[in-house]
């Protein structure tokens, strides 16, 4: 058993840590006023290596392990979580499955852009009638010569305001329903790629949240992802791995609420006293340090699992499960602590509380987390 | 970095899982309900050398690192609460700081008789003095060579079965703050002056005993003093340092053995024409039970290993020990709620995992002062 940091993690933790200081921090509350995507920042992570963590070098990658992505994923997102999400869906969602699934021809054409993050990527799963229930999605794609030509709407697609590249996922054969479901890669410039209606989300406002509709549209067969008919094992791979990501994600939200909940704690006075010294206020401190300890190492193992090729499907949606509940009730407690300046948005601590609760839902709601920890615990 | 055990760690745990399930685990609800330990289980753990887990091995124990103690609290806890905090009693805040704070002469003497399998116990609270410990009353008056001690304490566990002592007491009553008056004696049962009181009647963990130990001009050579003196109370607290490392792990041993029991259970039980199992609501509870459990043991031994490093765990720690005791107590509490009216019953164990796990937020610091401990070294950061 070794809990310790390699060189190389503590190396990655501190680039993170330093980039997240000097560049985020600043500028996470612009991020969320104007909705306007830091895309001056991901140009950076991008220079850094933090778009395409866990593919190899030879690919355009940093070639790093989880562990690295979660370290960095946790301090992107204690400076800007839409930031962080932009990074989560580039890494996890959109290289992670063309490096397990693209072929050497793919990978060389649409996997090295992403991993250097010359292009950006967004996942198309979710539609209206399809959200926990993925495998009833409704958008179709049939085979018409060396083309296949895909029809449908999808919905709450991050990074969908300016991402190059779509993994989109649509039915080759509805009958055979979740079976039927196949993977493909398209650009945003092929006709028949539209972007409809930016939605107004809650929190992570700068991570653009879109509709993307595929009016027949054209797509080469050379574009599809792994075999016809595996798209739904590619989506649950990805996702498997993407709870890492969120999960790292809320832990550096709550990172951050806590941060400002400490500072305030011992700054702010009232009957004469830090309220730091009120046993109320460094109870609640206590709980919150306690739950984001428990989330960070719940993190780190799932991502030491999937390292050390362990299985890491439950570590993976425990970690999720307890992360993100730990920012939403971390956040919470952070604004109680700064009492009405909480509410004040000069004091971010509202702005974390807000982004926190879409890791409740995003990438698996917990309900979905519940059940596939739930389903393994009984299997035994 | 690596967060499962090694070979060498796995291959003990196996061993002593083996022991706890085929040995210990049949007779706890005996236990429990009589409200004593078989002496011939204390001769089975001396015979496997548990009372020298981390006793080193020049002094005739295992010399274990902390991370495999910790992982074989947690099998015993599995099978019986009650064995476990005899054995972590005896090894986190007796044969521990006797191991750290004891000179060399008082090493030689005293641990390979713990490492043997006489019983350490520990004597911190009073009548009046909980969590408040350094308010103590019991005093040690110098007298030539020896202390006379005069006191009563409270809730001492394994205290009928111990034969050796940690005991703090007051050597300056004038010192303040009132914990540099504060030393700590290594005390033999067989000490004239020493008596037992009363034996509590106890909610749970009920096969190991609570006694209140009582000293009435009580001779203890002044080399049995543990360190300097004046230094007492801080052994204690880099025992219960220690000590939060073997409850957390008992803690989890409790919660597993519930979990198992609660999974077995809604596999079985059919309602509405499903077993418990198909609904989701139990599952939802199942999950939140196996994650909870999950957090708490990686919790547990991060500080183990943090101990292990030499490098400070104190806030870790107490992390782990509030975390993992107050997912003991909810995990428990929904098993015996997934069993419904069965669980109220003696004839399944989650009621007595519940009346167990109930302890673990009180004793070797209750909730509130982990809370208290984690605070202030995040203000003080």
């Amino acid at each position: 058993m070794d809990f310790a940091l390699s060189e190389v993690q503590r190396m990655v933790q501190e680039t993170a840590r330093d980039f997240a200081d000097q560049e985020l921090v600043p500028i996470a509350e612009q991020v969320d006023e104007t909705r306007e995507a830091p895309m001056e920042k991901v140009k950076k992570l991008g220079e850094l290596g933090f778009l395409g963590m866990l593919v190899p070098e030879e690919h355009g990658g940093s070639g790093l392990d989880d562990v690295c992505y979660v370290l960095a994923m946790e301090e992107i997102s204690r400076g800007c979580a839409s930031t962080g999400v932009i990074m989560d869906v580039n890494n996890s969602l959109v290289c992670e499955p063309l490096r397990m699934f693209a072929n050497d021809e793919q990978k060389r054409r649409v996997l090295v852009p992403l991993a250097r993050g010359e292009r950006l990527g967004a996942f198309c799963l979710t539609e209206a009638d399809a959200g926990s229930d993925a495998g009833n999605l409704k958008t179709r794609a049939v085979a018409d010569g060396d083309d296949y030509v895909l029809t449908g709407t999808k919905l709450f697609v991050t990074n969908g305001g300016f991402a190059n590249t779509f993994i989109v996922f649509a039915s080759t054969e509805p009958e055979k329903k979740a079976r039927g479901i196949t993977a493909f890669i398209v650009e945003e410039d092929r006709p028949g790629v539209k972007r409809g209606t930016r939605e107004k989300t809650l929190g992570i406002r700068g991570s653009t949240t879109y509709e993307i509709i595929f009016d027949e549209c054209r797509v080469p067969k050379a574009n599809v992802l792994g075999e016809p008919g595996r798209g739904f094992k590619i989506a649950m791979e990805a996702l498997d791995s993407g709870r890492i990501g969120i999960a790292a994600q809320a832990v550096g939200i709550a990172r951050a609420a806590f941060g400002r909940a400490l500072e305030h704690a011992k700054t702010r006075k009232q009957f004469g006293t830090p309220i730091g010294e009120f046993q109320a206020i460094q109870w609640k401190l206590a709980d919150m340090a306690t739950q984001i300890e428990a989330a960070h190492l719940l993190t780190i193992r799932a991502a030491v699992l999937r390292d050390t090729g362990g299985d890491y499907v439950t570590a993976s949606a425990m970690a999720k499960l307890f992360a993100s509940r730990t920012a939403v009730e971390v956040s919470d407690s952070a604004i109680q602590v700064h009492g009405g300046y909480g509410y004040i948005r000069d004091y971010h601590v509202e702005r974390h509380y807000r982004d926190a609760k879409i890791t409740e839902l995003y990438e698996g709601t917990s309900e979905i987390q519940r059940l596939i920890i739930a389903r393994r615990l009984i299997r035994g | 970095m690596n967060l499962e055990l090694n070979d060498e760690q796995r291959m003990i745990v196996q061993t002593m899982r083996e022991f706890a399930q085929g040995e210990i685990a049949p007779r706890a609800r005996e236990m429990d309900e009589r409200a004593f330990i078989p002496p011939e289980i204390v001769a089975q753990m001396k015979e496997l050398g548990l009372f020298g887990a981390q006793i080193p091995e020049a002094y005739g124990g295992l010399g274990l690192d902390t991370v495999t103690y910790a992982a074989i609290i947690e099998e015993i806890s599995r099978a019986c609460a009650g064995i476990a905090i005899l054995l972590s009693v005896h090894c986190s805040v007796a044969a521990y700081p006797l191991s750290v704070f004891g000179s060399e002469e008082q090493r030689r003497r005293f641990l390979p008789r713990l490492a043997a399998g006489e019983i350490g116990a520990f004597c911190l609270s009073e009548p009046g003095s909980g969590s408040d410990a350094a308010s103590l009353k019991t005093t040690a008056r110098r007298n030539g060579d020896d202390y006379v001690v005069n006191g009563t304490k409270v809730f001492v566990s394994s205290g009928s079965l111990a034969s050796l002592y940690l005991l703090m007491a007051r050597t300056d009553p004038g010192a303040r703050p009132l914990h540099h008056g504060i030393s700590a004696f290594l005390v033999e049962r067989s000490t004239p002056g020493l008596s037992l009181g009363r034996k509590e009647e106890k909610m749970g963990l009920r096969a190991d005993d609570t006694m209140e130990v009582i000293l009435e001009d009580c001779r203890v050579p002044a080399a049995s003093r543990l360190g300097e003196e004046g230094t007492g109370f801080k052994i204690a607290m880099k025992s219960l340092d220690s000590g939060r490392i073997g409850v957390g792990a008992q803690a989890v041993g409790i919660a597993a053995a519930a979990l198992d029991e609660a999974i077995a259970y809604a596999k079985v039980r059919t309602q509405f024409g499903h077993p418990l199992v198909h609904f989701d609501g139990i599952q939802a509870t199942l999950a939140m039970m196996g994650t909870r459990l999950t957090a708490a043991r990686v919790m547990v031994r991060h500080a183990a290993w943090l101990k292990d490093q030499g490098g400070p765990y104190t806030r870790e720690a107490a992390m782990a020990k509030l975390f993992a005791s107050e997912m003991s107590t909810w995990v428990t509490h929904q098993a015996l709620q997934i069993h419904g009216g069965y669980g109220y019953m003696k004839e399944y164990p989650v009621e007595r995992y519940y009346r167990d796990a109930r302890v673990t937020e009180i004793y070797e610091g209750t909730s509130e002062m982990q809370r208290r401990v984690i605070a202030r070294s995040l203000l003080r950061d």
